[in-house]
């Protein structure tokens, strides 16, 4: 009796959100998939039919490879920048700064995120721009080799992405970072490890799941992302993620921009596989099993 | 260890799932903007109109002009390509109440349904039309039935920062003008690139392109020039107000209103040719409020609204005789636009087939991707 009225509160408790991520995220996407492999969206009295045509458009076109390379490497570079500079800020707050302080360094971290997308961007344009802030900053310490222009460039883009997406990085490392306990680390300095080995055999290796966390977290966003190319990257800025918004935005073309996302979608679940085929070898090779 | 693994990998469906569906949101860039009559009883209803950013109706003084008069709410959903234009009808039936699609594609939103037959009787100021517009084949189906009513007509041609360029531009190469690198910025429009690549090349039937081939490598040499793309006359006049590009393609009424805003712009149609457009506005099939439709159409295209549009904010040239009358000799859109030869330098948008617009769209999508 009391094994029944446990599932049926499991499931009375399980429904709305299982209820919910169905109807709000698998609907929609069940329906692009089926998008994708028709002719035509149905609207209307359009003659529409199953085809093949747009994943043919896709491989047909070498274009659309290359842009996708392009925003899987953007994604890379992004994950990159985003683990050097978020590594030493999660350290120094999770093992160097005082507890009082912590709050004041995690809004620092976390405003980027309050803030909207389009007035963070309009900012670094002011920033970036010949003549901007930046430009002007590095003119007063007197550098005059020409001016700095780096507003409608891929660098730019760059910027913009690394400033929306740091704070994933920093607060999945914090977390990791924090739960090494000190004990640890005085266990190996009792042991006569000297500051670097504690950081490289100890610390590093258990932040690990911290940063892979994080890493998938800045990557997958940024592999499709189209408003910080297009706003920053000027001519550079056409990444897949572009081409896709203009699909659906400008030239009503929905089922080609479901195929470019369910391709690049295949791409991330290849990636993602091979990455958990790696730590799965790195972790039988340190001989800890599954 | 295992739960971290469970942690990461929910979280990695969630966002992988949530990353897709991400891209069928709207481009946030072109928000829908809501103009609020200040009068203190309550609107009627609201009249929906699509149409581009800053362009006419959506000045202050119409709301005060014509939402007073007829006690309505107008609101815009503004859009950054024509294409747009039928994606929101076909996408949103019953909705709007009035757009401005320019004859090209008013042409592909008769074709498909997607816009009412308009009673010309019931316009006080159709008669008023200059022959060459309420004439035009382009607004009829087979039956005579007129679709569209001409508001304005301009050029995309070339706009130019007078200080930059004090002897003026006077051929469409200054775009690829390698002493002109990284100062342009070109429309983000597959179809008017691709125009004007085909004028640079002497091409005087730029929508039958003798060689398309030809068409791309032009494109991709003036890629070397392009500093950025721009999508809407607030984002040009931004980037010419920076000095970040110093000319460009751009839109005759558009470069008006820069100029009248104090920015140092000129606009030149050069003699290789340029594009030229006729803004009409239709009614969407089934519109909610058709009388008021009616009455904002025969508003649009009196002179009353449209002196006050080219006074206080700049306007495209226009389509009755009266208003073409009442503006001074030397105005760029009686002096210039009024020109028989500059008009006969305008190649005028076409409507294309669907094969056509997929392939030039393909093209253009190859000249950005190469970047």
């Amino acid at each position: 009796m009391g094994r029944w009225r446990r599932l049926f509160s499991l499931i009375v408790l399980l429904t709305p959100s299982y209820g919910w991520l169905v109807f709000a995220v698998l609907a929609p996407l069940g329906i692009m998939f089926v998008f994708s492999f028709l002719s035509d969206v149905p609207i209307g009295e359009r003659a529409v039919f199953f085809t093949l045509k747009n994943y043919q458009d896709f491989f047909q076109n070498t274009f659309y490879w290359r842009l996708t390379a392009k925003s899987l490497l953007t994604g890379l570079y992004t994950t990159i920048l985003c683990i050097l500079l978020g590594y030493p800020l999660a350290l120094i707050m999770a093992k160097i700064i005082p507890h009082r302080w912590r709050t004041a360094l995690f809004m620092l971290v976390i405003v980027p995120f309050w803030s909207n997308t389009i007035v963070r961007l309009y900012s670094w344009a002011i920033v970036l721009r010949k003549g901007g802030v930046l430009d002007l900053f590095i003119q007063w310490l007197g550098f005059e080799s020409g001016s700095l222009e780096i507003l409608y460039t891929y660098q730019a883009v760059l910027v913009g992405l690394v400033h929306g997406y740091l704070p994933y990085m920093v607060l999945t490392l914090y977390i990791a970072i924090d739960r090494v306990e000190n004990s640890f680390l005085e266990a190996a300095a009792s042991l006569g490890a000297n500051a670097w080995q504690r950081f490289w055999r100890i610390l590093f290796p258990l932040s690990l799941p911290g940063m892979i966390s994080g890493s998938i977290l800045i990557f997958i966003p940024t592999i499709g992302s189209f408003v910080e190319p297009r706003l920053l990257g000027g001519r550079t800025g056409t990444m897949i993620g572009t081409i896709i918004e203009d699909q659906f935005v400008q030239l009503f073309k929905w089922n080609f921009g479901a195929t470019l996302a369910f391709l690049l979608l295949v791409v991330v679940l290849i990636l993602m596989a091979l990455l958990g085929l790696l730590l799965r070898q790195m972790r039988l090779l340190r001989g800890e099993g599954g | 260890m295992m739960k971290y693994k469970a942690l990461v990998i929910l979280l990695l469906v969630v966002l992988m799932l949530s990353a897709c569906g991400g891209q069928a949101t709207p481009q946030p860039l072109a928000p829908v903007a809501t103009a609020e009559s200040e009068a203190t009883a309550p609107e009627r209803f609201t009249l929906r109109v699509i149409n581009w950013n800053g362009y006419g109706s959506d000045e202050p003084f119409v709301l005060e002009q014509f939402g007073k008069l007829y006690n309505v709410k107008i609101e815009h959903d503004y859009i950054n390509s024509e294409e747009e234009i039928l994606t929101k009808l076909r996408t949103s039936p019953a909705t709007y109440d009035v757009i401005l699609p320019n004859v090209a594609y008013l042409r592909i939103a008769m074709q498909e349904g997607l816009v009412e037959p308009i009673d010309v009787a019931r316009l006080q100021n159709w008669e008023k039309l200059l022959p060459r517009f309420k004439d035009l084949p382009e607004l009829r189906d087979e039956a005579g039935a007129v679709y569209g009513v001409p508001w304005v007509w301009g050029a995309t041609a070339i706009a130019y920062n007078t200080e930059k360029f004090p002897n003026g531009i006077d051929s469409i190469q200054a775009l690829w003008d390698p002493s002109n690198k990284g100062q342009v910025g070109i429309f983000d429009s597959f179809e008017d690139e691709i125009v004007f690549a085909g004028l640079a090349l002497g091409d005087k039937t730029p929508y039958q392109p003798d060689d398309l081939q030809a068409v791309k490598q032009k494109l991709l040499e003036l890629m070397d020039n392009v500093k950025t793309l721009w999508a809407s006359e607030d984002e040009f006049n931004k980037l010419f107000a920076n000095g970040d590009i110093t000319l460009g393609n751009y839109w005759s009424g558009a470069a008006a209103r820069a100029a009248k805003m104090g920015l140092p712009m000129a606009f030149v149609v050069p003699p290789e040719g340029a594009l030229g457009w006729i803004d009409t506005w239709a009614i969407p099939k089934d519109a909610p409020h058709k009388d008021i439709a009616y009455k904002w159409l025969d508003y649009m295209i009196s002179s009353e609204f449209y002196l006050t549009w080219d006074n206080t904010a700049g306007a495209p040239a226009p389509t009755t005789q009266a208003s073409l009358d009442a503006l001074a000799e030397d105005h760029f859109n009686r002096a210039v636009m009024g020109n028989p030869e500059v008009l006969a330098r305008l190649v005028f948008m076409e409507t294309m087939s669907p094969e056509t617009r997929e392939e030039w769209n393909r093209l253009w999508e190859e000249v950005k991707a190469s970047q």
